[in-house]
């Protein structure tokens, strides 16, 4: 496997489906970070055949609960004096806001650019969230 | 404070409390025609409705207030770009109450969100038209004296039909209520309505295109216009529009206690021969509208 580097502190956004660490890039505006991130597409996977990873370097304070609106799949390990310190299961939070975007050509949202896009949990076995504006359902993978 | 934006935003109390009230002041009017007196009602129509304005404002009228507000979105300041938000902060200092129409969804949920007055939702795009359900479930109730043990016929639209989702999800919370669900397969009811509400409540229903197969079993017709507005493509529009035609041939398979409803207006799925059928009551169901109107703006301004 393409070797990025050892991580000595850090976030470890691991089993992506392949193809999605673009997307998680994008909602977590980790474009935004002053420190390393790495994406690895298309990495060698056990469980999955391939999968996607991103790295991140140095401490990290974004709520990650919302990658499992995104994918339930997707583990997360913090990493620290190189060590994995905390595997984390992600859990739905009941409320997302400016994390996923509505697509409902009719919903409010389309014409008023300043409402926040609020998704609430309607369904968690099925992890079904809806906008708050037009009840629009949304799915991750 | 209290808004009316879905149909579940009332509990079965509630709503049973505000259709009883209905009917009481469709008994006697003349005894509730000055409780609003010294209140007003704003109207905002971002889309133009006719009959649902008129129907508000006959409502606050017939209680004795007022009623000011605007008919379409050129005439108001949406078209100078306003949002919502504004919009309604502002006209929470003209009137005690409003009802707004919108063409996109969730507009009135925005509203709600920042009035200080009650809000009450009158049409917002495909998503919900819960002034329409009370309108239904009063002329249910009155015309059959019950709302439980009841098979309802839906006919047409029902995949943009905000008047049919509103309408199942009020009635699925009554017990014993079948429904016959008879559209093209390409306006069938959507996929959240049939897995969410119907087969998680354990709903009995049937999806159909056959009306006449199905008419003899039916309390309740309850038939609906193809909306133009609601398609992008017209192609589409003009190959479903005259889907479902409900002419005297096919009422002769009917109860003769069953009841044509239409929340109006009708183009021209209920042939006009049908309107001398004293099953058709959907003119009656108009007039009610305007009668538990006035039992809603009663109760959201807590004068009942």
């Amino acid at each position: 496997m393409l070797n990025i580097g050892v991580l000595k502190e850090g976030v470890v956004i691991d089993h992506i489906q392949v193809g999605g660490a673009m997307k998680i890039y994008e909602y977590l505006n980790l474009e935004k970070l002053d420190c390393s991130v790495a994406i690895i597409k298309n990495a060698r996977s056990n469980k999955m055949g391939k999968k996607d990873i991103i790295k991140i370097e140095g401490p990290f304070d974004i709520d990650l609960n919302v990658l499992g609106v995104l994918d339930h799949k997707i583990t997360i390990n913090i990493i620290k004096d190189n060590e994995i310190v905390e595997k984390r299961i992600l859990s739905l939070p009941e409320k997302v806001t400016n994390i996923i975007k509505c697509k409902n050509p009719r919903c409010i949202t389309t014409i008023e650019q300043d409402l926040p896009h609020t998704f609430r949990l309607t369904d968690r076995e099925n992890r079904i969230y809806r906008c708050i504006y037009c009840e629009s359902k949304f799915k991750g993978n | 404070m209290k808004h009316l934006i879905s149909p579940l935003d009332l509990s079965v109390e509630e709503l049973d409390h505000i259709l009883s009230l209905g009917q009481e002041i469709m008994k006697n009017p003349e005894k509730y025609s000055h409780i609003c007196e010294g209140k007003k009602l704003a109207t905002l129509f971002y889309e133009p409705s006719t009959r649902t304005r008129l129907s508000f404002e006959a409502a606050m009228l017939n209680l004795g207030g007022k009623v000011l507000g605007f008919s379409s979105a050129d005439s108001s300041s949406a078209a100078k770009g306003e949002s919502v938000a504004d919009t309604i902060r502002v006209i929470s200092s003209y009137a005690d109450i409003c009802a707004m129409r919108h063409p996109k969804e969730g507009a009135p949920t925005v509203a709600a969100m920042y009035s200080e007055i009650p809000v009450i939702n009158a049409g917002d795009g495909g998503h919900n038209h819960p002034t329409q359900t009370l309108t239904d479930l009063i002329t249910i109730k009155s015309l059959m004296g019950r709302l439980d043990n009841i098979t309802v016929g839906m006919c047409g639209d029902l995949k943009f039909g905000r008047t049919v989702h509103s309408l199942i999800n009020a009635m699925v919370r009554y017990p014993r209520v079948r429904f016959v669900l008879v559209s093209p397969n390409e306006l069938k009811i959507p996929d959240y309505l049939r897995k969410e509400v119907l087969d998680a409540e354990r709903i009995d229903y049937i999806e159909t295109n056959q009306l006449e197969k199905y008419m003899p079993d039916l309390d309740i017709l309850y038939m609906t216009r193809v909306q133009r507005e609601r398609f992008f493509n017209e192609e589409d529009y003009i190959r479903l529009k005259d889907s479902f035609i409900l002419d005297a041939s096919k009422m002769q398979y009917a109860k003769k206690n069953m009841y044509v409803l239409h929340p109006l207006p009708r183009v021209n799925e209920i042939s006009t021969e049908v309107d001398n059928d004293p099953r058709a009551v959907y003119f009656k169901q108009a007039k009610m509208g305007v009668y538990v109107r006035m039992a809603l703006i009663m109760n959201l301004l807590e004068l009942d």
